[in-house]
């Protein structure tokens, strides 16, 4: 038998459960217990694609040091599922702990002899302690909590007022919570030996941090950014963005004196129909998006050449999961990158965002608004299911009251009455942005027909080539321009100067940070790059330059992000290294370590620690 | 170059309607369709139509698919904008122009490839949803600018100009608009400018979903011997329920009926649809005998035509939404950004 595993704010615990029995809300409680002591929790829902009794786990990953990228392993396995023991027992580090529900005795041959068992005869408290049978259902996942609350040292206060709070407003439900959460903790401090090797001690590690999700971060954006129009179709995982930006416009967007709502959802009969709506609404002047995930992308294709080609400015929210086809709609990755870049039949180009965490979903969510509307071109914000349907701890959100809405290039019946010359298509000022005008402006000048087909500088039908080729260049003068309007990328230079560089976007950021870390302590110095947008600007490609070697971290199997610099950027593809993980699990710090060192040793460079002088 | 514009010189003398327009100036540019096409008819009659109800050209927005007939809004309205959007999805690109400003007059311009094939579901849910709006299908049962396939207007039995003669069943969008909820639904023919015109007036004036199946023949494929969507044919078979005037504010003349011959409906802005009965027992309240009715003039061989339904109060999406009264397009950060102590209270509620 090893050691005990022995560590404080420090490790893993993983629940199992099984869905539809309410588990959830129980485990969110001790995630949220561990973050008010201070201590940085990032739990991570990993779910099948199934409404009731399969298998779901929720992981927790406690880092006082403030990782918050998925680990890998696990130290606390609470095994609540049968279907699942065997490789939930089995996923336990040597040392480990296994807490189970030890009302029905299970032959030895269930447990492994390297790692510590507890037991806790829940249902059989439960069954004493209620007679109905969703209440020793629910009051089990409680107890639970309350028993873990004891072996780990978890504030049992904390808890408490957090069952206060969450139940605020049905305040009925409050004492039995507490009761049930103190039966599971009144059992384990009289029968068992608590603390166990794994603890949790308060700490100061969170500071002004809040703890949201992703897809309600960016609904948020959408309602701060100044969305009115929202189309979707239900997919996971994007709904429950559509559903937040419902619930906010509930809350911030109904008219206190009328009563009225000042926003429009649509829950539309499919993808083509949402993004038609979007097309539609914008191109009419109303800020407008919709939110989707890989197989929504695709549909909407003809329709975002249309947006290209027309300049409707429509925003998307992308949220990731594995494909190709239905894939894996329940597991995350960066699989949409290309099919967004590129979208569309002819030539087109898109702008995307890649927001790291719920911070920048609410950033970009509010920005992309901005840059649609700028740019007239569609803009894609691209989540993916590990930070759109997680919690995850992030810096606040933050508005500037003085922040006005930048609706772009757009006449005014002003301008149209002093007579300024208006063409829908003209480049007045070089930059590729024409002029639009909403319909209903003025009586007599301004109207134009939008369309599809090509046209003249001044909106009208022509099938000549210098015309169509004149306006496809124009297209990408405006493409130019983006790049100067999109986020910038943001450097984590090594401690010393290196070589070796590593390109990393969106939801890979807390285990590339993690990474990094590592890598620098086992002495190799890698200066990182987190790419923000698409089209990349220019620091991106002086990057690339700046440094021999780039890994190239990518969730998915193509090099996606890879492909797009070495076609847009004009780069050796022999530089430019891919890190490559597409399990449908999310990328962990083990991985991208382990891999940039086994690529090097492959490459035979031996890193070099330069000293500084 | 295949866009024409007209020239603006017209006749000193020309009408003006009480915005000091004229016909002409509801015009858009030259019609590049077939000569004798059904859908410059149409195109005509939404003209007139406009030029009667005396309404600002650029207060309307006109949005197609693609097709013949989704190339008509550049041929009408030239001071309005338009969206000649993608195959079969002008309802999805209306409905969300709708949202975003209620204050202006829609106009869908759609064919039977467009809304009864490729947009079907479209066509139906935007019926679904009440968005308001006129929603016109230019039906020539063919496919013209692919040169002459059916489509799936095209009656079971009937036959292509190369003899081809189809097998599957029709789909009646007036039916089916009936059991999807459209408010206001008519059926005409392009040949048939004095029923038209009174019902595209009715239809703008209608507050929510109205619905026109416009049979519009096609002289270049389907105008043979055989079609059940030639002049001919068309001509012999159309049977009209009622006529209509539409009576637009003080313009009411009285005018004495014999009794049960006439109904009168008072629209939402105090214009009133006066429909002169042709079968005495059609009641156009009533969805029910609609559907029957259609049902068995269409196993007669016949095409009933007129105001086969309407709605005299309608809701429509908006009203559904509860949106502001304020065009959505025209709200500002003041009422759409709820600002930082909001968001330092929504940081606060999770930590």
């Amino acid at each position: 038998m090893p050691k005990p595993i022995a560590r404080i704010n420090d490790f893993v615990v993983k629940f199992a459960n099984v869905n539809g029995s309410g588990s959830a809300s129980a485990n969110q409680l001790f995630a949220r217990a561990i973050l008010r002591m201070g201590v940085p929790a990032t739990p991570r829902n990993i779910f099948p694609s199934n409404i009731q009794g399969l298998p779901t786990w929720y992981e927790v990953r406690i880092s006082e040091a403030g990782y918050l990228g998925a680990r890998g392993g696990i130290d606390l396995m609470v095994a609540m599922n049968p279907q699942t023991w065997d490789k939930d027992v089995a996923g336990i580090e040597p040392g480990g702990y296994l807490f189970y529900d030890s009302s029905k005795p299970l032959p030895e041959s269930k447990f492994r002899d390297d790692i510590n068992v507890i037991g806790v005869p829940l249902t059989e408290i439960c069954n004493r302690a209620y007679t109905d049978a969703r209440q020793r259902q629910l009051f089990k996942n409680i107890m639970y909590v309350g028993a873990l609350s004891a072996l780990l040292e978890v504030d049992s206060a904390e808890i408490e007022k957090l069952i206060g709070e969450q139940f605020a407003g049905k305040d009925k439900l409050i004492a039995p919570n507490v009761a049930a959460f103190r039966m599971g903790r009144d059992y384990a401090l009289s029968n068992l030996d608590c603390p166990i090797g794994l603890r949790v001690r308060r700490a100061a590690a969170v500071g002004d941090r809040i703890f949201v999700d992703g897809n309600s971060a960016a609904a948020l954006g959408c309602v701060y950014g100044g969305a009115t129009v929202a189309a979707w179709y239900p997919i996971t995982p994007s709904s429950s963005l559509a559903e937040a930006f419902t619930r906010h416009c509930r809350r911030y967007r109904v008219g206190r004196e009328d009563g009225k709502s000042r926003y429009a959802i649509i829950q539309a009969e499919d993808e083509l129909a949402s993004i038609g709506i979007v097309i539609g609404a914008a191109w009419n002047g109303a800020r407008a998006f919709t939110a989707t995930s890989g197989p929504g992308i695709s549909l909407m294709q003809e329709f975002l050449g249309l947006a290209y080609f027309a300049e409707i400015p429509a925003v998307l929210f992308d949220v990731q999961r594995a494909g190709p086809s239905t894939g894996m709609p329940t597991r995350t990755q960066q699989g949409d990158v290309l099919s967004c870049a590129y979208a569309s039949h002819g030539d087109t180009k898109h702008v995307l965002l890649f927001p790291e965490d719920p911070h920048e979903c609410f950033e970009f969510g509010a920005a992309a608004f901005d840059l649609a509307d700028r740019l007239q071109t569609p803009v894609f914000v691209l989540l993916d299911l590990e930070i759109g349907m997680n919690e995850r701890l992030c810096a606040p959100l933050a508005w500037d009251d003085a922040r006005r809405m930048d609706r772009g290039k757009v006449m005014t019946f002003e301008d149209l009455e002093s007579g300024k010359e208006f063409g829908r298509y003209l480049d007045v000022d070089g930059d590729g942005i024409p002029y639009r005008t909403y319909p209903g402006t003025h009586p007599k000048r301004g109207a134009f027909f939008t369309r599809g087909t090509s046209r003249d500088r001044h909106a009208r039908y022509s099938e000549e080539g210098p015309v169509y080729a004149d306006n496809m260049q124009r297209l990408l003068r405006k493409f130019e321009t983006a790049k100067g309007l999109v986020p910038k990328p943001v450097l984590h230079p090594a401690r010393h100067s290196t070589r070796l560089g590593a390109i990393y976007y969106g939801s890979t950021s807390p285990a590339m940070q993690e990474a990094l870390d590592a890598l620098e302590s086992d002495g190799t110095c890698v200066d990182a790059l987190r790419v923000r947008a698409f089209p990349f600007r220019d620091e991106v490609i002086d990057f690339i330059a700046a440094h021999d070697e780039v890994f190239v971290v990518e969730q998915n199997r193509d090099a996606q992000l890879r492909m797009l610099l070495v076609n847009e950027g004009g780069i050796d593809p022999a530089r430019l290294i891919p890190v490559l993980h597409y399990d449908g699990t999310p990328i962990t710090a083990r991985f991208i370590a382990g891999e940039i060192a086994k690529k090097l040793a492959a490459f035979n460079v031996t890193p070099l620690r330069k000293v500084v002088s | 170059m295949s866009y024409l514009a007209k020239p603006t010189l017209h006749h000193p003398k020309l009408p003006v309607n009480k915005l000091g327009y004229t016909r002409r100036d509801y015009e858009g540019a030259v019609s590049t369709l077939c000569a004798g096409c059904g859908h410059d008819s149409i195109s005509a009659a939404i003209i007139q139509a406009c030029f009667e109800l005396d309404l600002p050209p650029h207060r309307i927005a006109k949005v197609s698919g693609i097709g013949c007939s989704s190339k008509t809004p550049t041929y009408f309205l030239g001071n309005s904008h338009g969206f000649n959007s993608v195959h079969g999805r002008m309802p999805s690109v209306l409905t969300g122009a709708n949202l975003a400003n209620r204050d202006l007059i829609y106009l869908g311009v759609s064919g039977d490839g467009d809304s009864a094939s490729i947009g079907l579901g479209q066509f139906a849910h935007c019926m679904r949803r009440g968005v308001n709006m006129v929603y016109i299908v230019e039906n020539n049962g063919v496919y013209g600018l692919t040169k002459g396939q059916f489509s799936a207007t095209s009656d079971k039995g009937s036959k292509s100009k190369r003899g081809v003669v189809n097998t599957d069943s029709a789909i009646d969008l007036v039916s089916m608009a009936l059991q999807l909820g459209a408010t206001f639904v008519a059926r005409s023919f392009s040949g048939d400018k004095a029923q038209l015109v009174p019902l595209i007036k009715a239809a703008i004036l209608h507050r929510g979903a109205a619905f026109i199946d416009c049979i519009s023949p096609c002289v270049a494929f389907n105008n043979h011997a055989g079609s059940t969507k030639s002049f001919d044919f068309v001509r012999e078979h159309n049977e009209a329920v009622n006529f209509l005037d539409v009576i637009v504010g003080r313009d009411s003349i009285a005018v004495d009926y014999a009794p049960g011959t006439v109904v009168e409906v008072r629209q939402h802005d105090g214009s009133i649809l006066r429909l002169r009965k042709v079968v005495a027992e059609y009641d156009p309240h009533n969805r029910v005998v609609a559907l029957n009715y259609l049902q068995e003039r269409q196993a007669a061989g016949e095409f009933a035509t007129g105001l086969l339904y309407v709605e005299p109060e309608p809701e429509d999406l908006h009203a559904h939404l509860n949106t502001v009264e304020t065009p959505l397009n025209r709200l500002t950060e003041a009422e759409l950004c709820p600002g930082s102590a909001a968001l330092e209270r929504f940081n606060a509620a999770h930590r």
